[in-house]
């Protein structure tokens, strides 16, 4: 515990990977679901901070270029399927994922 | 990096960070999820920092604490009738079992592999140099991500919109 090296920050980034997992997975709230991929957002984030700190490259600043862009696209993401959350509790006056059940024959 | 500062403020960081984690999904209440969210950002933002990413972190707290974080709650104040419970459907244990066989082998692999560490240290200015690689290198990234901004909030806008609201406007 005397010096803090990769893994521990790989290690923090695969347990927010799975909780953002679980949750985008078992929640029933829509809101739920997107929490969790926000997690996992940004377990990826700090994953590509700690390579570009540590790793030898050429261009070492690339992965913070890459969780600008990762940043961009989960906002884009967030505000869309937050509409979408709006507009279907509008449609069904509920956002539980487990009765979005309209293709089921 | 063995100094003890970055090593305390790491150890306090990082417990924070999967605390307040576990306890987004842990919580009852959709709300307290949601609080515990803004917890674990300001913990990454935190961790950006002990790995000199100055700009990232004040990215961190200006886009997911001061805009998704207040979205999310946007979502959960319009949806009233929704119910405010955090709980899991049937794919509880699945959804376990995957999550803790994702995140094993992840770790598991970042202990396993030799990674190529170097020996320079943290960067002491990112901005100017991530300005300059946004504007060079990838210029055209950059300017497909303004454009799927700007797609994104016309459709997020026009999903939302009432029906008929062209009608009133006339």
């Amino acid at each position: 515990m005397d010096s803090v090296e990769l893994e521990h920050f790989l290690v923090v980034g695969a347990v927010l990977f799975g909780v953002g997992l679980y949750m985008s997975l078992a929640k029933r709230n829509f809101v739920g679901v997107l929490i969790g991929i926000e997690l996992m957002f940004n377990a990826v984030n700090l994953t590509f901070i700690a390579f570009s700190r540590f790793v030898e490259s050429a261009e070492p600043l690339s992965g913070h270029v890459f969780v600008v862009f990762v940043i961009t696209v989960a906002a884009a993401e967030a505000a869309v399927a937050l509409a979408l959350a709006v507009l279907l509790y509008r449609m069904r006056d509920t956002i539980d994922v487990d009765r979005m059940d309209l293709l089921k024959w | 990096m063995e100094d003890t500062g970055t090593v305390v403020a790491f150890w306090i960081l990082a417990v924070i960070t999967v605390g307040a984690a576990v306890g987004v999904a842990a919580v009852r209440n959709l709300i307290h999820s949601v609080a515990l969210l803004i917890v674990t950002f300001g913990g990454l933002a935190g961790l950006y920092i002990t790995l000199s990413a100055d700009f990232i972190a004040v990215v961190q707290v200006l886009i997911y604490i001061g805009a998704i974080a207040i979205l999310i709650i946007f979502a959960i104040v319009l949806t009233p009738r929704a119910g405010r419970l955090n709980q899991e459907g049937f794919m509880l244990l699945p959804a376990l079992a995957l999550a803790v066989l994702v995140a094993g082998t992840m770790i598991f692999v970042s202990f396993d592999t030799n990674w190529a560490i170097s020996d320079r240290e943290g960067f002491d200015d990112t901005a100017t140099a991530i300005g300059d690689l946004l504007l060079d290198r990838y210029a055209l990234p950059f300017e497909i991500a303004s454009v799927l901004l700007l797609t994104a909030i016309v459709g997020a806008i026009l999903l939302v919109r009432p029906e008929g609201a062209e009608e009133e406007t006339e």
